[in-house]
């Protein structure tokens, strides 16, 4: 078993809403993992879980094998995990390059080079002066992908690096993604635009109501049942189940 | 037109042609038409991105289309605020829980009736309310915030209908309601239909909304991809494309 990342039967509820529910994802090393699943079906959730945003109620996280459940964000950081958000969290008055220093404020020669060649490898190095609040929304991903790229983390985690960007850029990103994964980096990827995680991903978990429905290559998931049927949604059996908070409902099999 | 199971034909009460709209540079909607029928729910799905939500707020006047046109009752709809699209009976139910937590329920309800100038018809009209949803008479003295969430809802639903929408617009009800929940949504839904509200449905979870609605659509990138009965679209082996890029049915 080479499974770089682990999550084992973490669960996490909020006011009583399982957003994990005995959530067990491998991650294996070298790969581009993606991880899907209807809105709500908790995929930012484990991220959280995972770089230590959120505590986990029960199960655990491990690095290559070291168990890291509920540590510190700053230290998972540390350990070799990277990861980018959906909003993306950049300092929109600050400079492209001053983003990149920010965890490294005396600004030593060594640290502006190593920003420098990550903005380059991004695309974006040419913007490197201007405030990173006049980027567009796609330069804004490249920017935070070129900030955790700084710390050479083992795994990159990206939430939704493809919602929002335009077509071009999208097909850039995905380009820096294989060519980091070719020179040995792993990806755990959310992303909502089909094309981008069948065409991108080797491996494909699918979440549903905070628990794996399926996981497998691109070509078996998308056309996997169980997948869709987590897309379309439940199916509200009107045979079952009375309803307390409503008893004025009509019969609701009239319907089907 | 079309035939109901009664036999009677039914009409369009809103019409959208070969729309065009969205936000700075790009095109979210690119080339959408549907019909809207009278006394029908119509019920929109589509995976994220498709440009469900660009659609309702073009429809309410929030956002200005480029291209295309919407008319209500053969009325135009496009370049209107969303105050005249409101009083033209085209009411809204936002995604997001939106009373006034710290009201009662009978203040929110009133509160849809904030344009009518007649104290007597507000009274008539939250007298209907309580016709529609007989539980919410019993919430009246309640604070709103202190309700669950699927009452909450509720009484989102009751406080749209004081303008007798003639076409109620409801942008992913099930959204954020645990699934014991969505039961008691989807029933109030149909609740307003029966009671004659004609209904356009934006809806996460196809299956449900799909099965409750007269009519299903299927948008994708922006344009509609399969429309039909519900039935048929839920039933249509292309949605399984349309959502995953690959080619499963629905069944």
């Amino acid at each position: 078993m080479s499974a770089l990342l682990r999550t084992e039967e973490v669960r996490k509820a909020y006011g009583g809403v399982h957003a994990l529910d005995s959530c067990t994802v491998e991650i294996e090393e070298g790969s581009v993992a993606g991880l899907i699943g209807p809105n709500g079906s908790g995929k930012t959730t484990l991220f959280n879980v995972i770089t230590g945003y959120a505590k986990a109620d029960a199960g655990q996280v491990y690095l290559a094998g070291k168990k890291i459940t509920n540590v510190t964000p700053d230290k998972v950081f540390a350990l070799g995990i990277g990861r980018t958000f959906q909003l993306t969290r950049i300092f929109a008055s600050l400079t492209v390059m001053e983003n990149m220093l920010v965890a490294s404020p005396n600004g030593r020669a060594a640290a502006r080079r190593r920003a420098m060649e990550q903005l380059e490898f991004v695309g974006i190095a040419g913007h490197r002066a201007e405030l990173a609040g006049t980027l567009s929304y796609g330069q804004r991903k490249l920017l935070e992908l070129a900030y955790v790229l700084v710390a050479d983390p083992a795994i990159i985690l990206l939430d939704e690096p493809a919602g929002g960007v335009n077509l071009s850029l999208v097909n850039h990103i995905a380009d820096r993604i294989r060519e980091l994964n070719a020179a040995g980096k792993t990806f755990l990827i959310v992303e909502h635009n089909m094309e981008f995680v069948m065409g991108l991903c080797d491996q494909v978990t699918v979440l549903d109501s905070g628990a794996v429905v399926a996981s497998g290559p691109p070509g078996i998931i998308r056309t996997d049942r169980r997948v869709l049927n987590a897309y379309l949604g439940e199916d509200l059996d009107p045979a079952d189940a009375e309803n307390p908070e409503n008893p004025e409902n009509p019969d609701p099999a009239e319907d089907a | 037109m079309t035939e109901t199971g009664a036999g009677t034909a039914v009409r369009s009460v809103l019409k959208i042609e070969d729309l065009v709209a969205g936000y700075g540079g790009g095109d979210v909607l690119r080339g959408v038409s549907l019909d809207v029928t009278q006394g029908g729910i119509t019920c929109v799905v589509g995976p994220n991105g498709a440009g469900k939500s660009t659609l309702m707020a073009a429809i309410s006047g929030l956002l200005r289309p480029r291209l295309g046109s919407i008319t209500l009752d053969g009325k135009n709809l496009v370049g209107l605020s969303p105050r005249q699209v409101l009083r033209l009976g085209v009411v809204q139910v936002p995604q997001n829980h939106s009373l006034f937590r710290d009201m009662t329920v009978r203040e929110n309800i009133e509160l849809g009736g904030y344009i009518l100038s007649d104290r007597a018809l507000t009274a008539r009209r939250v007298a209907a309310v309580h016709d529609v949803f007989p539980e919410i008479a019993g919430w009246s003295g309640k604070k709103a915030g202190s309700l669950s969430g699927g009452q909450q809802r509720l009484v989102e639903f009751g406080r749209a209908l004081m303008l007798e929408p003639r076409l109620l617009l409801l942008d992913e009800p099930s959204m954020g309601l645990a699934p014991k929940v969505l039961r008691t949504v989807f029933g109030a839904i149909r609740q307003m239909n029966a009671a004659g509200t004609t209904i356009l449905l934006v809806e996460q979870n196809a299956r449900a909304g799909l099965r409750l609605s007269s009519q299903g659509v299927v948008m994708e990138s922006g344009r509609v991809r399969l429309s039909g009965s519900g039935r048929e679209v839920l039933e249509n082996p292309e949605i399984g494309a349309l959502y995953l890029g690959g080619a499963v049915s629905a069944g």
